[in-house]
């Protein structure tokens, strides 16, 4: 999805022959980058705590 | 280049398209490399050689080498086949896959009825990206810095933790080595006698 949207914003700024679309493009892979480690983290956290990844069973916060 | 333009984007349809049907997780992200992959030649296309080869190199190259290391490393695709072919029939798909299509139809009809014409495509370069990255956008790269640091640090301190109920489930542990640990910041792993399972 975070591909798709720099897509959209490297064609936009193709249209106009600006490197703006390239420079959001950009911010977009960083923060696609820190929101994949942190969440790479939390599948770590959870498949510590139990042995198999179901989401369904991922239902409360707590325990 | 037109033509290249097209049949990459039929690519990375298609690859998207197997990425999100496949029941094997392994198999899902490398379809999604070759989707990234593909996006890069349209951005090649697009006059962006730049950002091309950013994305083979972050995005394809270090993203989901990411994903494709802790999908391996957790071994969740052999238990989560049975979970992956009820989540993909069709009565839990349909509803999405509807919505989606109208939203597609949406798309298409607005790009067919759009007056206007093609601007020719010139090949902005890194030179010019560089330029307005340290000139116009320079706040965006400290915060985009901010970020990296943020997502570093969390990333750190959840692997923590996991690290340390690794430590205190083996009784080689001793409580020497768990108060090392934990006094310790830098060399979290320094002391401990016993190996990561």
């Amino acid at each position: 999805m975070l591909n798709a949207s720099g897509l959209a914003f490297i064609a936009a700024g193709s249209r106009w022959g600006q490197p703006d679309g390239q420079v959001m493009f950009l911010f977009i892979l960083a923060m696609a980058a820190a929101e994949v480690a942190i969440g790479l983290a939390f599948v770590f956290l959870y498949h510590r705590k139990q042995s198999e990844l179901d989401v369904d069973a991922a239902s409360e916060l707590r325990g | 280049m037109v033509t290249l333009f097209y049949l990459a984007g039929i690519l990375a349809i298609i690859a998207t398209l197997f990425a999100i049907t496949r029941r094997h997780a392994v198999h899902a992200l490398l379809y999604l490399i070759v989707s990234l992959l593909a996006i890069a030649i349209d951005f090649y296309t697009l006059g962006a050689p730049f950002v091309a080869a950013l994305e083979v190199m972050i995005y394809a190259g270090a993203i989901m080498v990411l994903f494709v290391f802790v999908v391996m490393m957790l071994n969740v695709a052999e238990h989560a086949m049975e979970v992956e072919r009820y989540s993909l029939h069709p009565k839990n798909w349909f509803g999405p896959a509807l919505l989606a299509l109208v939203l597609l139809a949406e798309l298409v009809y607005s790009s067919l009825t759009s007056i206007n014409t093609p601007a020719p495509v010139g090949v902005v370069g890194p030179k010019q990206v560089g330029t307005s990255l340290f000139g116009t956008f320079w706040i965006g790269v400290e915060l985009a810095s901010l970020l990296l640091m943020a997502g570093l640090i969390g990333a750190y301190h959840l692997g923590r933790q996991v690290m340390e109920k690794e430590g205190t489930k083996h009784a080689a542990d001793t409580t020497a080595a768990r108060l090392d640990i934990s006094r310790d910041l830098i060399h979290a792993g320094a002391g401990r006698t016993d190996h990561a399972a």
